[in-house]
């Protein structure tokens, strides 16, 4: 099974990215489960939602503990949150920054992935700079940087959720994975 | 066509392909979604509905019963202090038996404050006359719902159910659940056709006061509709397996054919119980799983059949009754009682309120189950 915790601030849309992926795996044949951290969420405060992903039906009902992946939405929240707690070794962790990895600040058993996130999300017509659309354009950079689903099943998923976008959200998420696999 | 939908959007495309004529509702976390989603199916002309907002959900039952006692296929769908709100109309519902099916997210009930989920808003209804259905997954959801208008409008049951469901474990939980071909469905589930139905053109009482002389049969006719959705349940689980695959009993077993020890379950409790029952197999236990299906009408034979001659049985309540124990571990050990080769019965509380209830959790229960020194009913995890 792949477990994958999203990070990032009410209102960002983690939970809504969540039920995308969710539906990327699916569209490549795999079991499926996602949710959202069950809180309240209040817009700017940090938040969660998880995802788990296998070959067989799913039947644990009860949060991720030790994630393979993490995605995080927002570049400030590396400060506010442990986002590295109970990743699995041989983990990856992807972070929207224009930071290099190495400073990004994470250091443990874990590969630390980042991506200029937010200027992809203002190039495409997403959210201003000050307010960047940032969870679709992430999902792109998940696809890079895990390699456990496809950016194809990923842009068509976003697709489904934003179908008169003009393509705005797929190809932001597209111009993350081109960026980070070269 | 397998959809990858949350809950709460189960129960909404559910109410759309079952093809409720009637939803009234009022919204209440973590139901909202619920009733948002059919209100834009019927906005947008995708459900030949009727969608009635009230100021309550006091009204929303009173108007779903109204739509029932009209011919109407209803439905509605509320959570915690939104049921208990409604709970003089639950009655209503039942003893005027009128079929109605309404979603109930589990949620505990305030104050503190609260969100998450316990059983304690469906349990304590138990008495109002519903068909109570807990679901472990969200095709559970759907199957359950399907099954319940199934049962609820047959004429000789005619009580209302409730399909309940486990507060964002499942309601904010998205899942693929496998939705049956419309017309396939249609065929299953043919339009609501009432016997008795209040007709303008046709003035009758229903309902008006009765006394002594007749009230007391009247209960005796509820009581025996009850008894016969009980043996209705599982024929038309059996029939929804042959027709869509996935047949339903009222208590489903797991691992549990020579288990000398069986932990009864229920809610999402009840699917991560069977990862729980694999990993002690592995590690040479003896032991399975049943999930409750049905609250009410209580499973009680099914219950006995299962675990008659077994050498310990674990029940898992999201819920207490206080001053007493879990509830479906008394509605278990009553069942049992009568049985000559009975089981002994420890009862664990767990998860009330939304908390985590973990593999780990579950099989930590199961080995303090195997203590003599464990309290029983025994509270897990509880912070001191």
């Amino acid at each position: 099974m792949i477990e994958i915790r999203f990070h990032g601030r009410g209102g960002q849309g983690a939970a809504l990215a969540s039920s995308i992926i969710a539906e990327a795996f699916f569209r490549e044949g795999k079991e499926v489960q996602s949710f959202p951290m069950f809180g309240v969420e209040r817009r700017g405060a940090p938040v969660a939602a998880y995802i788990r992903v296998d070959d067989k039906p799913i039947r644990v009902k009860c949060e991720i503990e030790e994630p393979n992946y993490v995605l995080v939405l927002d570049p400030t929240l590396t400060e506010a949150v442990d986002v590295t707690a109970g990743v699995k070794p041989g983990g990856t962790i992807i972070v929207n920054t224009p930071k290099e990895p190495a400073d990004a600040g994470l250091d443990g058993d874990f590969e630390v992935v980042t991506v200029d996130g937010s200027s992809i999300a203002v190039e495409n017509g997403l959210g201003s700079r000050l307010a960047p659309i940032v969870n679709t354009t992430m999902l792109g950079a998940l696809a890079a940087g895990s390699g456990v689903v496809g950016i194809d099943a990923v842009a068509d998923a976003i697709s489904t959720y934003f179908p008169k976008d003009d393509g705005k959200n797929a190809n932001a998420a597209r111009r993350a994975y081109e960026v980070l696999t070269g | 066509m397998k959809q990858v939908v949350t809950g709460n959007h189960t129960l909404s495309y559910g109410a759309k392909i079952c093809r409720a004529q009637v939803v009234s509702a009022y919204p209440i976390t973590p139901q909202t979604q619920v009733v948002e989603r059919i209100s834009e199916f019927v906005a947008d002309g995708e459900m030949d509905a009727i969608f009635i907002k009230v100021e309550s959900e006091h009204s929303a039952m009173a108007a779903c019963i109204g739509a029932s006692a009209a011919g109407a296929r209803t439905f509605t769908a509320t959570s915690a202090q939104g049921l208990a709100l409604m709970h003089e109309m639950l009655h209503w519902a039942a003893n005027a038996r009128t079929p109605v099916v309404m979603g109930n997210i589990n949620r505990g009930m305030g104050p503190p404050w609260t969100i998450w989920t316990d059983q304690i808003d469906s349990l304590s209804q138990r008495d109002t006359g519903w068909m109570q259905f807990y679901c472990e997954s969200n095709q559970d959801v759907l199957d359950s719902m399907i099954i319940a208008f199934k049962v609820a409008e047959n004429e000789n049951v005619l009580m209302p159910a409730m399909i309940v469901l486990d507060s964002f474990v499942l309601s904010h939980t998205t899942e693929p659940v496998d939705f049956p071909d419309q017309d396939k469905l249609d065929e299953f589930l043919p339009p609501y056709k009432a016997k008795y139905t209040v007709d303008p053109d046709n003035p009758h009482t229903f309902g008006g006061l009765t006394g002594p002389d007749r009230y007391y049969e009247l209960k005796w006719l509820e009581c025996e509709a009850m008894d016969r959705a009980k043996e209705l349940i599982p024929q038309v689980g059996a029939e929804f397996g042959e027709w869509f695959g996935r047949p339903h009993v009222m208590v489903k077993p797991y691992r549990c054919d020579d288990a000398e020890i069986v932990m009864v379950v229920s809610g999402t409790i009840a699917s991560t119980t069977k990862d729980a029952i694999d990993e002690l197999r592995d590690e040479g236990m003896s032991v399975g799983s049943a999930k409750v299906w049905t609250f009410r009408p209580f499973p009680s034979e099914a219950v006995r059949e299962l675990l008659r001659g077994r050498k310990q049985v674990i029940v898992i309540d999201r819920n207490v009754s206080f001053g007493h124990e879990g509830i479906f571990c008394t509605e278990t050990k009553g069942a049992m009682y009568n049985e000559a080769d009975r089981p002994s019965i420890r009862n664990f509380i767990a998860g009330l309120g939304g908390r985590d209830v973990k593999v780990r959790d579950i099989k930590e229960m199961f080995h303090l189950a195997q203590k003599d020194d464990t309290p029983d009913p025994y509270w897990y995890g509880l912070k001191t």
